[in-house]
């Protein structure tokens, strides 16, 4: 199929300079962006849940997080853990962006002998800090590595940010996990869950409703908010006021699956499902032009002098 | 080190013993059990080094994957329950979070097999050994005794980096090495040479296969050769056929269905590169029951006189000729 090039990921940030709100929006398209790409071409994979988890990691890759593309081992940056690993694609346009990868392995996605699995494999792909993709054991995994953390010493300077979503909070392992992140009273933890209210048999009010999370997380001893998950504002400031916490904290984020593209958001029945070539196309206009919309608010403000928070 | 030991005790006393020591010598290793820190002896590594101990109480799917965090962060975790939560019941955890990612986690179960005694069935594991040789990446360690058990451990750390999941057991059990050895080699070891028929056995089938080999000297004339299979997987198969060629049949004898363990993986071997009638001893297709460790064994014939029977079997499908004819070309 016919597919543009990637938007230029030049990013309109002098470095060393914090990106703006507006900025990181432009950001968070231009992932949903190589989440349409990489679907469209792979014809597998999900997409939409990768779209409600894209403000997130935006905001988490280009902002929140300390890390370093060139020594993705060194020891002291915060941790990003996929718990939701079926959002893979979106983390994967994140650590291309960002030079983990060549940008052009993202077109090998889910092909055999490629490095991009269907799931984020630590064994493959730099940037992957755990293996993910069975829901429920990704929160243990960061706890597990919050505790090894806090044996180096290096628990008040690295956070563990975890993305999970509401099938993770279904299974059991998690309430576990969640037990033990109070119980070792870890203060570097932040569970950031995606809730899209969509699984793959229908609602998750229909499937199994999991109830108050955000209560959930807090009768469990966690610091616990619930924001909305497409407020980058509101992400950035939970994400910041997470890491001065000295207990583990949630940040439950009420999203809409796929959003961002019209056609898909919030609707049933596009889970685990590829985009068709005609719904890519019409995805992938929806999305350039807004970040042509992005782009041109950004150099209007840039113009008038004034970037609204940086 | 600690001393040899020469009365019986339990392979599981050998954990905890060894863990402690590893604790001392490598500031990575750390500890993780399920409530039953005082069972399987890692209570001692937890008391000595409370800062490195982390007891994730009755979850244990939550402890692998603790381990998996910990493990993708340098440390060295040794995990451990009961054979029968360790694996059963986190057998996808270990899937992905440690075999896959093939991270240095041990895992070390105890309890295993129907010598757990009286908790009954729900308890008793007999399938932990197939579970975890299946797993890719997977390495399968079954100590015979206190003495090999602790040099197992020991090596767990020094030897090893795959995955490992190492199995001991409740009851104090006679031991078979007279000092703790020095290495484990292959994992694959002759206690007593014998010419007519191999017997393979684990953990708390060793022993006993030396008292079976003892009766079959005394009672039929036959010389049998007691081999130890320490590690079940990667089943040194060199060691094992070169047992098989000199004997030409052979019995195995474990505390475990008679399925996907030891017997099997000595089958595979043989029956690629040298196939021989091969009588196993296991359980068969049941669960345990409760009763005493020892009424346990006898209830379901894990004893010495199971393995002569199972020998007196083996010894009657003996194939006449077991090598090729030396001197074939001259029949020709």
């Amino acid at each position: 199929m016919h597919l543009k090039p990637v938007p230029d990921p030049e990013p309109p940030v002098a470095p060393g300079r914090e990106p703006s709100i507006a900025e990181l929006e432009r950001y968070a398209t231009i992932l949903r962006i190589n989440c349409v790409r990489m679907l469209a071409v792979a014809k597998s994979g999900h997409l939409d849940s990768s779209l409600s988890a894209a403000d997130i990691v935006a905001a988490l890759y280009y902002k929140e997080l300390r890390h370093d593309p060139a020594n993705p081992r060194w020891p002291e940056r915060d941790r990003f853990v996929l718990c939701k690993g079926h959002a893979a694609p979106i983390q994967y346009a994140a650590l291309a962006e960002f030079g983990y990868f060549p940008r052009e392995e993202l077109m090998g996605l889910r092909k055999i002998g490629k490095q991009l699995q269907g799931h984020p494999d630590m064994t493959r792909t730099p940037g992957v800090e755990v293996s993910t993709g069975s829901l429920g054991q990704g929160l243990s995994m960061c706890v597990g590595i919050c505790l090894a953390l806090r044996l180096d010493g290096l628990e008040d300077t690295a956070q563990v940010f975890g993305v999970l979503s509401d099938g993770d909070c279904q299974e059991g392992e998690t309430w576990e996990g969640a037990a033990a992140a109070a119980h070792y009273k870890v203060p570097n933890l932040t569970a950031i869950v995606d809730y899209n209210h969509l699984q793959t048999d229908g609602t998750t009010e229909e499937v199994m409703d999991t109830g108050d999370v955000r209560a959930k997380f807090e009768a469990f001893g966690w610091d616990a908010v619930e924001i909305d998950g497409h407020d980058m504002g509101a992400i950035v400031e939970a994400l910041q006021r997470s890491r001065t916490l000295r207990k583990p904290a949630a940040i439950v984020c009420q999203t809409k699956k796929g959003r961002g593209v019209s056609f898909m958001e919030g609707r049933f029945g596009f889970h685990g499902k590829p985009p068709s070539q005609e719904q890519a196309e019409e995805a992938l206009e929806e999305l350039e032009t807004r970040l042509t919309e992005q782009e041109e608010a950004l150099k209007a403000g840039a113009a008038s002098g004034g970037g609204e928070d940086a | 080190m600690p001393e040899a030991k020469t009365d019986p005790i339990a392979t599981r006393q050998a954990y905890g013993d060894a863990l402690v020591d590893l604790g001392e010598a490598h500031e990575e290793v750390v500890a993780l059990d399920a409530d039953l820190a005082v069972s399987t002896q890692s209570m001692k590594f937890g008391k000595k080094f409370p800062e490195r101990f982390f007891n994730c109480g009755a979850a244990e799917a939550n402890m692998m994957s603790m381990s998996c965090g910990l493990a993708a962060t340098g440390k060295v975790p040794y995990a451990s329950t009961f054979a029968v939560f360790a694996t059963g019941r986190a057998y996808d955890q270990i899937r992905l979070g440690i075999a896959h990612n093939e991270l240095k986690v041990r895992i070390g179960a105890s309890h295993g097999g129907v010598s757990l005694g009286e908790d009954g069935a729900s308890h008793q594991m007999i399938e932990d050994i197939a579970l975890m040789r299946v797993m890719p990446k997977m390495q399968v360690v079954v100590p015979a005794d206190y003495n090999q058990a602790y040099r197992a451990v020991i090596e767990s750390y020094e030897r090893f980096d795959a995955p490992m999941y190492m199995r001991f057991g409740r009851p104090a059990t006679p031991t078979v090495y007279d000092e703790i050895p020095d290495i484990l080699g292959d994992g694959v070891d002759v206690l007593r040479e014998g010419r007519d028929i191999s017997i393979f056995a684990c953990g708390h089938m060793v022993w006993r296969a030396l008292e079976a080999a003892e009766t079959l000297a005394r009672e039929d004339g036959v010389e049998a050769e007691v081999v130890n299979v320490a590690i079940v997987k990667p089943l040194a198969s060199e060691s094992v056929i070169e047992s098989l060629a000199k004997t030409g049949v052979g019995v195995t004898a474990e505390e475990h269905r008679v399925v996907g363990g030891l017997a099997d993986a000595i089958r595979e071997a043989a029956a690629e590169q040298h196939p021989v009638p091969i009588f196993a001893l296991g359980m068969a297709d049941r669960f345990g029951e409760s009763g005493t460790a020892e009424a346990c064994m006898e209830y379901f014939g894990l004893t010495a006189a199971g393995i002569v029977e199972q020998a007196r079997e083996a010894l009657l499908k003996k194939p006449i000729v077991s090598h090729p004819p030396i001197h074939g070309g001259e029949w020709g």
